[in-house]
């Protein structure tokens, strides 16, 4: 059924032939990457202990920056967020990065607490 | 993409009224509305992980030495299953974002075929995921708690848990102190007679996991390790299915008729976001 009372926004549902080449070009480039560090992530969990003891605290950071760069081409890239206007950009990702800050630090710092406690108890 | 959305438009004309100021179809805004709020939820539960993770005081398994094992092989191969089921997962993104691709272009062929790929590799997904549950549960033999309260790995040949200590090889293995799994095979090595003596003894036997209990740590690892790839896992089956559906209606021509295949983004953009999930499930709850 037809209807004429919702606009169809699907101001960016086609382009071109070469546009698409491109799409596709980056596309790859970008699963290269993706491939690659994980593959750096798995060998860093696996052999990093072997190589340098005692740094463990160090490889965790890594991982963590890993991941956030890996989830930025991932939502930027594959769900074209980076394609899309700033303020839905905005929209969505500031009140999830606002909300989730305060939960790591809230629980980063309770624990520690906690942690605290535990050794303690009588 | 060479859109509306990437146009220089000024403030009177985006919020003029007549057209949405963020050049984006409702359909995909109420997804990504979804997904921002799926997110949080998965935020919760992994910081609830890391909330118990670090305030026990408890010696916590290490993902390296508790998911090592390949289907049909034995040895140890530290986290290699896992990152297998991660590529399994990229790559049935990048084939999902290839059809999102191919629908732009109006290519019905195009989306089938990489639409197809894409169920093919979330089937796999939920399939590695159904083996890594069933090893996680059976577990590589358990161990035993002694009445002085000192802990023996169960090992046998068979990797028979139901009564250990009648099967071929049967020896305990002295744990190492606060640490879980991997028991020293050379050095703490018991010999038969003296593993059936302790076995007899023992206070209690811990093989594979539960809801109660594990052999890999404190109660709370398992609890999590179910909670959180579980409900990923469903959502990674949910995903499959509505890919599925989606790839139905392609074949069908709805979206061709239609004149755009809007519907493969929105799906694509569920089944990035499953994907997105699990590269935080890898790195917190498997390398961390």
């Amino acid at each position: 059924m037809e209807r004429d009372d919702i606009i169809e926004y699907s101001l960016d549902a086609h382009h071109s032939e070469e546009t698409g080449r491109k799409m596709r070009r980056k596309i790859w480039l970008v699963t290269l990457f993706l491939a690659v560090v994980t593959t750096v992530e798995v060998a860093l969990g696996a052999y990093w202990k072997e190589w340098m003891p005692g740094s463990w605290h160090l490889v965790k950071w890594t991982f963590v920056v890993l991941t956030l760069v890996k989830a930025t081409y991932i939502v930027m890239s594959f769900m074209h967020l980076g394609d899309e206007r700033r303020n839905i950009r905005a929209i969505i990702l500031l009140p999830y990065a606002l909300f989730i800050l305060y939960l790591v630090f809230i629980a980063i710092f309770e624990s520690n607490y906690i942690h605290q406690i535990w050794l303690h108890l009588p | 993409m060479a859109g509306d959305a990437s146009k220089a438009l000024s403030n009177d004309v985006l919020w003029g009224g007549g057209r949405s100021p963020f050049s984006i179809s409702y359909g995909k805004m109420m997804m990504w509305f979804f997904l921002v709020s799926d997110a949080l939820t998965f935020s919760g539960l992994l910081t609830a992980y890391g909330f118990v993770r670090h305030s026990t005081t408890e010696a916590w398994p290490i993902g390296e030495e508790v998911f090592r094992a390949l289907p049909g092989l034995t040895g140890s191969y530290p986290l290699i299953y896992v990152a297998l089921m991660t590529a399994i997962l990229i790559f049935s993104s990048v084939t999902m974002v290839l059809a999102v691709e191919a629908g732009h272009r109006m290519d019905k062929k195009g989306v089938i075929k990489w639409l197809f790929l894409t169920v093919i590799g979330g089937a796999f997904f939920v399939g590695s995921q159904a083996w890594e549950w069933s090893h996680f549960i059976h577990g590589g033999g358990g161990y035993i708690t002694t009445n002085a309260g000192e802990k023996y790995w169960v090992h046998n040949d068979t990797h028979d848990t139901h009564d250990p200590s009648n099967a071929a090889g049967f020896h305990l293995v002295k744990a190492k102190e606060g640490h879980y799994l991997v028991g020293d095979e050379s050095t703490h090595h018991l010999d038969h007679d003296a593993s059936l003596k302790l076995w007899n003894d023992r206070a209690n036997y811990v093989d594979g996991a539960n809801m109660v209990h594990n052999e890999y740590g404190p109660p709370q690892y398992a609890n999590f390790f179910f909670f959180i790839t579980g409900f990923h896992g469903f959502h990674v089956l949910s995903g499959v299915a509505i890919n599925l559906i989606v790839l139905i209606m392609v074949v069908q021509g709805v979206f061709h008729r239609r004149g755009h295949y809007e519907m493969v983004e929105k799906a694509g953009l569920y089944w990035h976001f499953v994907d997105l999930v699990w590269v935080f499930v890898f790195t917190f709850f498997y390398l961390l």
